[in-house]
């Protein structure tokens, strides 16, 4: 796979724009869950997952083809979402949470049209419940959380990705388990 | 009971699969007698599940095409780039004619003055130049930017760029006779006359273009 990704690479450097549809399709679906878990909604995940490809070909001449394409990928990720969730405005998407209600978002304020079965909605309310004590997470430790859990990544590349000592990974997992624990435990 | 604080840390590293065999051993032994520390493991380990249990989402159909027509248009550039980078002689001799052209084109700009070459019985009224009647000029005449009246002998070419020539009847001129008005003839004529200093003019104009 890397190998594949690193030849594309090389054609987009040499200018073949098209060469770059295909590192978009292989990643694009690990850097959407990414920020979907990291943002907590689709619009905005796929905003940003869309910022992150763009400046990834921006500056692909920066990008030291020797490392792991995906590393650095991942790390643009991560930063845009961090920024993001830094200086988030109220917006206001449907599947947000409507302030003043406890976990209640816009979709359900829109009458659905269809009755999903009683199994579904209980899981769809166990995934909205995660996803949500998930975004709940100062992003230090969501990030982390989110790189090990969803993308199922090493701590080492973690500390790679996010340019951290591998210890201050480790105590943000452990301090993001912690948190997550405490909120999903009677769950 | 109070539990002995490295067990949490035990924990982690059981989870980060980092423990020691040694202290693995030591949490397994603390785990069976203490239900707290039970219970902490287990809704970590609980946690952990929960949080990989969330559905994959679905990137949307269109993402790629989405991002592909986000980028930057540099194509032409690039294609161009490579254009020259695999055609190294027609970009030699397309840089060629464009300096060529340029300092064509740049004396012409300059050549708007009225010249005259230089024989010592012509006569010179503004900008029209006399070859005075019984006169024998030797030698090419060229007049730029101006008039020629022949009255006498010319021994040689008379060549009049941006000019009108008067052959008064009595006038004669023994070589050929050549008016060049419109700028292609004036290339054309400057091309021919260049020919052979063609290698100098480049030479010169080279560093210039280089800038």
């Amino acid at each position: 796979m890397e190998a594949i990704v690193k030849k594309r690479i090389k054609q987009v450097l040499k200018g073949d724009q098209d060469a770059y549809a295909e590192v978009v399709e292989i990643y694009g679906e690990k850097v959407f869950q990414i920020c979907y878990r990291m943002l907590g909604n689709r619009h905005e995940a796929e905003d940003i997952a869309q910022e992150a490809f763009l400046r990834a070909y921006v500056n692909i001449h920066s990008f030291n083809i020797n490392l792991k394409f995906s590393s650095w990928l991942y790390r643009i990720a991560t930063n845009l979402c961090i920024d993001r969730i830094r200086k988030k405005k109220p917006d206001y998407y449907l599947d947000a949470e409507v302030a003043g209600t406890d976990g209640l978002t816009m979709y359900s304020q829109i009458a659905s049209d269809t009755s999903l079965p009683e199994d579904d909605v209980e899981s769809l309310e166990l995934q909205e419940t995660i996803q949500r004590e998930i975004s709940k997470l100062p992003e230090k430790y969501r990030t982390v959380i989110v790189l090990k859990y969803i993308e199922e990544l090493s701590l080492n590349e973690i500390s790679k990705i996010l340019d951290l000592p591998l210890g201050t990974v480790k105590t943000r997992i452990h301090r993001g388990r912690e948190a997550l624990r405490n909120q999903l435990r009677h769950v | 009971m109070k539990c002995p604080a490295e067990m949490i840390i035990y924990m982690h590293e059981y989870l980060d699969e980092e423990i020691s065999a040694e202290n693995e051993q030591e949490l397994r032994a603390h785990l069976q007698s203490c239900k707290e520390c039970q219970t902490h493991f287990h809704e970590l380990r609980k946690t952990i599940a929960l949080v990989q249990s969330t559905s994959h989402i679905n990137v949307p159909s269109d993402f790629t095409a989405k991002v592909m027509a986000k980028l930057p248009k540099e194509k032409r550039k690039v294609g161009f780039q490579r254009w020259v980078r695999h055609h190294p002689l027609f970009t030699a001799a397309s840089l060629f004619i464009v300096l060529m052209a340029g300092s064509l084109f740049s004396s012409w700009e300059q050549d708007h003055e009225f010249s005259v070459s230089k024989q010592p019985n012509l006569i010179v009224q503004n900008d029209t130049v006399i070859v005075p009647k019984g006169e024998v000029v030797k030698g090419d005449v060229t007049v730029k930017n101006g008039k020629i009246q022949i009255e006498g002998q010319v021994e040689g070419d008379v060549t009049v760029i941006n000019g009108e020539k008067y052959l008064a009847s009595a006038g004669q001129v023994t070589g050929e006779i050549k008016e060049v008005n419109a700028i292609f003839d004036w290339l054309w004529y400057h091309i021919k006359k260049t020919a052979t200093e063609v290698v100098s003019i480049f030479d010169q104009e080279e560093p210039e273009a280089a800038k």
